[in-house]
């Protein structure tokens, strides 16, 4: 079980650009976390301190009781895992099963936990398949999917998504859906980027909110998105949904289409329908 | 009606491949439209795109069956040059897109026209006039590889429309943008179709097809299995069985049919709901 802490984190890269400031989070294992803000806000540079790639220039940031500076970013990641933005950046193997399987087989685990974590991971990722084909041979939306594999497979207590949701279609955010499932059931922290806020308000209660390398607001989901001054700041539009509900003059809070649904279901109810 | 680009029943595969990756496809686009091709992943979206702009059969051999034709000519009868100053095409993945032989945006952006033989002045103003309306000014000085990936995005979109091309076939150009930035790609492809452009535009997200696009083109496994104005189809009913988005709003709505709610027609814009299903309020004046 590993908990993650940021305690006032600052990170500027090496020509003196600050990235981030003063960042303070707090995310308990087995717990899900959605990053939103606009492209430019601080989202990935705040993640990839989170798995030790990028070290803060000021302040700690804590992986369980391991302190990130005095490890290295291999020893940080079993803990860790992230799924690159760009898939491509990620991937090297010609073939599938082979990239599932390099992350598991190079942490040295033996060889039955190896295939039972690769098997699992390509099954869980709708990639089983395509085990045999070269992953550029594949469309970005399952070349995204085989790199969720590759990194779920190095069974780390958490996972990081890097915008999930880019370019996938209904099947696509389906599998999503059904994976965040079984990593909540088997305890796994996930953290997601996004601006997909749809998926954010079906998946996600806890939500940070990233503007101008800060994070500005950290709270449920229902209070992020019917705050105006917190949707001002961070230029984000609330889900349709919300939209929809309050062109219908309902009360605020509804965000899924389920509580859309049901309300107007009992509206309508009510009026004898 | 005035045809820009017409397909009579194409079918195409792959070089390796053993099934055909489109199927028998026929449509016409009309110059000035906005046409969406949708579809889920492997559908045949990109492959469609490919033969759009002459890449099948002039770069990806493989069997290309029927016609196609773009402004009254034949695609086989063009040189691939020709069709790239007619077609202008934004990749899927910016990644992949952005040259990597120039070392800033302006350069990147001004590439195109280099390679038209532009006049030096002429490419500086243009390149000037595009930074701006993609608003991307701030970035002229960056290394194009240093640039995130809604950044880069925009620089792709913006290299392409400096070169002022008949027709934009646009793949997914906003995948890894936020919610304005996304809006802002949208709004400047309206203003391209303002300006008198054809366009055609692979894209996921339908609440913003609903609102932009004129035309939906609606693939299955390769195969057109709906076509025609944007309302048309999204209220067809076989449009629900083959497991794509609908927009948002639609969705909510086609729900509370079933739930034996009357519509009045099938919303397709957010705004359309509260008419639709013959919304009565619940107070008085709670929205306008």
């Amino acid at each position: 079980m590993t908990e993650l802490q940021l305690k006032n984190v600052s990170f500027a890269y090496p020509d003196g650009t600050k990235a981030l400031e003063n960042l303070t989070l707090t995310v308990p294992a087995g717990k899900r976390l959605a990053i939103i803000g606009q492209n430019g806000a601080g989202k990935t540079t705040a993640v990839k301190l989170m798995n030790g790639l990028l070290k803060p220039t000021e302040g700690e940031v804590y992986v369980g009781d391991w302190h990130t500076k005095d490890y290295t970013t291999a020893q940080v990641s079993r803990k860790v895992g992230y799924v690159f933005q760009n898939p491509d950046d990620q991937i090297f193997h010609n073939n599938v099963e082979l990239e599932v399987q390099f992350g598991p087989k190079n942490m040295g685990f033996d060889p039955e936990r190896v295939t039972m974590l690769t098997d699992w991971a390509m099954e869980l990722c709708g990639i089983r398949n395509v085990s045999h084909e070269n992953p550029y041979n594949l469309p970005y939306s399952v070349r995204k999917f085989v790199t969720i594999a590759s990194v779920l497979a190095m069974d780390s207590d958490v996972i990081i998504l890097d915008e999930p949701t880019a370019g996938q279609d209904r099947i696509g955010l389906e599998l999503l859906s059904k994976l965040l499932d079984e990593l909540e059931g088997k305890g796994k922290t996930v953290i997601a980027i996004t601006h997909d806020m749809e998926f954010v308000t079906d998946y996600f209660s806890r939500i940070v909110v990233m503007a101008n390398r800060k994070i500005i607001a950290d709270d449920v989901s229902e209070q992020i998105f019917y705050n105006h001054a917190i949707l001002e700041e961070s230029m984000l539009k609330p889900p349709a949904v919300a939209k929809m509900a309050n062109l219908l003059g309902l009360e605020k809070g509804i965000l899924t289409k389920g509580q859309l649904l049901s309300v107007l279901k009992k509206r309508d109810f009510m009026r004898g329908r | 009606m005035n045809s820009i680009i017409e397909m009579k029943n194409v079918s195409y595969r792959y070089p390796v491949s053993e099934d055909w990756n489109i199927k028998n496809a026929s449509f016409t686009i009309e110059k000035g439209k906005f046409t969406a091709i949708i579809g889920n992943n492997g559908s045949g979206k990109t492959t469609l795109c490919n033969i759009i702009r002459g890449f099948i059969p002039h770069f990806y051999k493989g069997d290309l069956e029927g016609d196609v034709i773009v402004d009254e000519k034949k695609i086989v009868e063009y040189q691939l040059g020709q069709l790239g100053e007619k077609i202008g095409y934004v990749f899927q993945n910016p990644f992949i897109q952005v040259s990597g032989v120039k070392d800033t945006v302006f350069d990147e952006v001004a590439f195109g026209l280099e390679n038209l033989g532009v006049e030096e002045n002429e490419i500086i103003d243009r390149v000037n006039e595009i930074l701006k309306l993609i608003k991307i000014e701030h970035l002229r000085e960056k290394h194009p590889m240093g640039l995130s990936g809604g950044q880069r995005q925009r620089v792709a979109l913006a290299s392409i429309i400096v070169m002022n091309p008949d027709i934009l076939v646009i793949d997914e150009p906003t995948s890894q943008l936020d919610p304005i930035g996304t809006e802002h790609v949208f709004d400047i492809i309206r203003l391209m179709k303002e300006q008198g452009k054809t366009i055609i535009l692979v894209e996921h997200k339908m609440d913003l097809i609903a609102e932009y696009a004129d035309n939906l083109i609606v693939l299955n496994n390769g195969e057109i299995v709906l076509q025609g104005p944007v309302r048309e189809v999204f209220a067809d009913p076989r449009y629900g069985e083959y497991n794509i988005q609908y927009p948002h709003v639609t969705e909510v709505a086609l729900n509370l049919q079933r739930n034996g709610v009357q519509l009045k027609y099938v919303p397709i814009r957010d705004e359309e709901l509260s008419e639709s299903i013959s919304w009565s309020g619940v107070g008085e004046g709670a929205y306008d």
